[in-house]
């Protein structure tokens, strides 16, 4: 052991998958002492919990994945739990469906809508109740670009 | 000779139609048919331009202030340049590409070499399916060439390009000889890769005037009259691959210093001075190549053969005027290490690079002080190299200290930093004008 306290922590560099980041110090030195020593660290019973990734978690797709922020008065979609300052993750891989979540352009604006998509009529739609928002309508030139499906809404509560 | 359980190597490429433009158009739905011009630092002059803008006559490089009326009144869109998006743009770029093929090659910020040695399937296909997932996930525009060399894919991708019939992929592979040769025939020697305005008239003043009269151009004379280079290149557009995907980028394009570190360093102290080292190499093989940078490009990485989750974040910066400053340089780089360090992590790898090279007589200089000390910097420059060819690489070194800076630049028509600033996304309900 006192072979190994003497080795500087940047000479570890084949630590084992599993291991949290937060406990790296701690459990450094013990492998090192079985690496240096030839036999299993003591350590590895303890070694399964990994940290969680909440990037990786979020993000699928990095390459197809861009961010959206809600603004603070946009309120249409709060029946679909996209509030007024909602972080959208959108994710362009994703298949654009009838039913789809999506962020597109209409009229110069960026929208979040659910898309409605049958027998030839496309529309945006709205889901809020209480105001009731009408459909939005494609119709004569009018013209959508639908970015992206969005993938999450991410609140912020405190 | 190859041995004939080898398959034929196959290579592709990629490139991103207008890059910069495309980038625009991202977050600009309203531009998408929209003629877009990019302007350089400090919008001096026309950097990079959509087709509708060729066509109407204003050519790269031009100043801007001769043509801005005139654009203007012909509804083009012009915008200062944004290398922080043109980067972030250019990862994803890549990143969609790692998809396609085992082995890539970053060739520059809008191109890459693809292998697609082995593959058993439509090529022509598979190269559709790689163009229609780049526009999917990443909203840019690309065209792709495949062919049997790495001249012959770039070739095929000028094809693609230019010829619509198409539809922005050419598959060489595909063809037959005779199919491929009436093609060649059709295009002028200057738009093979290498061969340059001056190759281009000393061959046109041998007769060598199209593609297929060069691939028909006997080796050895080529390599007595023009040297092995050349010689190469007619092996290339005979379907002989001379040239392997390489890591190393192209020198005139831009300029890079990384190195896998000895062990492993976690310390930001650790990284900042490899930091510093590379950003002075980088900008020495700079001042070498009578070369300045307009941007600078910083990564750190964990090695991806650790057992430990791959880390790697690189981030790009505008200078405010193209320089060949090693203070400048390594102010910028470290100040984009301070933004991308993480602790706990164990780097084996650090670089710089250095983008948007321009040469010394076409540079722009600021009107914000960049300019004021440049003749000071410039021989203050020259000295160090003087010292340090003479007593060893590093020898006179900064201390890398201070390196608060605020990067005060003229970009009036600068388009907001969309992907890669938290202030700055584009936000559900509201226009997306500038």
């Amino acid at each position: 052991m006192s072979n190994a306290l003497e080795i500087p922590t940047f000479t570890l560099f084949r630590l084992p998958e599993n291991l949290s980041e937060v406990s790296l110090p701690i459990y450094g030195f013990k492998l090192i002492a079985g690496a240096t020593t030839g036999f299993a660290s003591p350590a590895q019973d303890y070694e399964t919990v990994d940290e969680l990734n909440l990037t990786a978690h979020l993000v699928q797709n990095k390459p197809a994945t861009f961010l959206f922020p809600v603004g603070k008065d946009y309120d249409s979609m709060i029946d679909d739990g996209i509030l007024p300052g909602s972080l959208l993750i959108v994710d362009r891989s994703l298949k654009v469906r009838h039913g789809s979540i999506v962020v597109a352009a209409v009229d110069g604006e960026w929208l979040v809508k659910r898309l409605y998509k049958r027998n030839g009529e496309v529309q945006l739609h709205s889901s809020n109740r209480d105001k009731n928002y009408p459909p939005i309508e494609f119709k004569e030139g009018r013209e959508l670009y639908i970015f992206g499906v969005v993938k999450d809404a991410i609140n912020k509560l405190a | 000779m190859r041995s004939t359980s080898s398959p034929r190597p196959v290579f592709a490429l990629a490139d991103v139609n207008s890059m910069y433009c495309s980038c625009e158009r991202a977050f600009r739905p309203d531009l998408h048919k929209t003629p877009i011009v990019v302007l350089s630092n400090n919008d001096g002059c026309v950097i990079a331009q959509t087709k509708e803008v060729k066509a109407l006559g204003i050519e790269m490089a031009q100043p801007w202030f001769e043509v801005e009326k005139q654009a203007r009144a012909i509804g083009v869109v012009a915008f200062s340049s944004n290398y922080e998006m043109y980067a972030s743009f250019s990862n994803r770029f890549v990143e969609t590409l790692r998809h396609f093929a085992p082995r890539i090659e970053v060739y520059s910020i809008d191109e890459c070499f693809m292998d697609l040695t082995g593959l058993k399937l439509d090529l022509e296909e598979y190269g559709r399916k790689i163009k229609d997932t780049v526009l999917e996930w990443t909203s840019l525009p690309i065209c792709v060439g495949i062919g049997h060399s790495k001249t012959l894919a770039k070739l095929a991708n000028k094809v693609a390009k230019k010829q619509e019939r198409f539809g922005g992929v050419c598959d060489f592979t595909s063809m037959s000889e005779a199919e491929l040769d009436a093609l060649l025939e059709k295009l002028d020697v200057d738009k093979v890769w290498g061969v340059g305005r001056r190759y281009a008239e000393r061959l046109n003043s041998l007769g060598v005037r199209n593609v297929l009269r060069l691939k028909r151009a006997n080796p050895r004379r080529v390599r007595d009259e023009f040297g092995v280079v050349l010689m190469r290149t007619v092996q290339e557009l005979n379907g002989i691959a001379c040239h392997e995907l390489t890591e190393e980028i192209e020198p005139s394009k831009q300029v890079m210093s990384s190195r896998s570190f000895g062990q492993r360093v976690s310390s930001l102290q650790g990284l900042r001075e490899a930091i510093s080292f590379h950003a002075a190499t980088a900008t020495a093989r700079l001042r070498e190549q009578r070369l300045y940078a307009q941007a600078v490009h910083c990564f750190i990485q964990n090695s991806p053969f650790d057992e430990r989750p791959y880390f790697g974040r690189s981030l790009t910066i505008a200078l405010p005027s193209p320089t060949n400053d090693t203070f400048k340089v390594t102010e910028a780089a470290l100040m984009l290490l301070e933004r991308m360090y993480a602790p706990k992590v164990y780097y084996q790898k650090a670089g710089v690079m250095l983008m948007e090279l321009v040469p010394v007589a076409g540079q722009q200089m600021d009107l914000l002080g960049y300019s004021d000390d440049a003749g000071k910097a410039e021989s203050l420059m020259t000295a160090i190299d003087k010292i340090n060819e003479r007593y060893g690489r590093h020898t006179v070194r900064l201390a890398s200290q201070g390196y608060r800076n605020d990067w005060a630049m003229r970009r009036e028509l600068k388009s907001r930093n969309y992907t890669a600033d938290w202030n700055e996304l584009p936000t559900i309900g509201e226009r997306f004008a500038l």
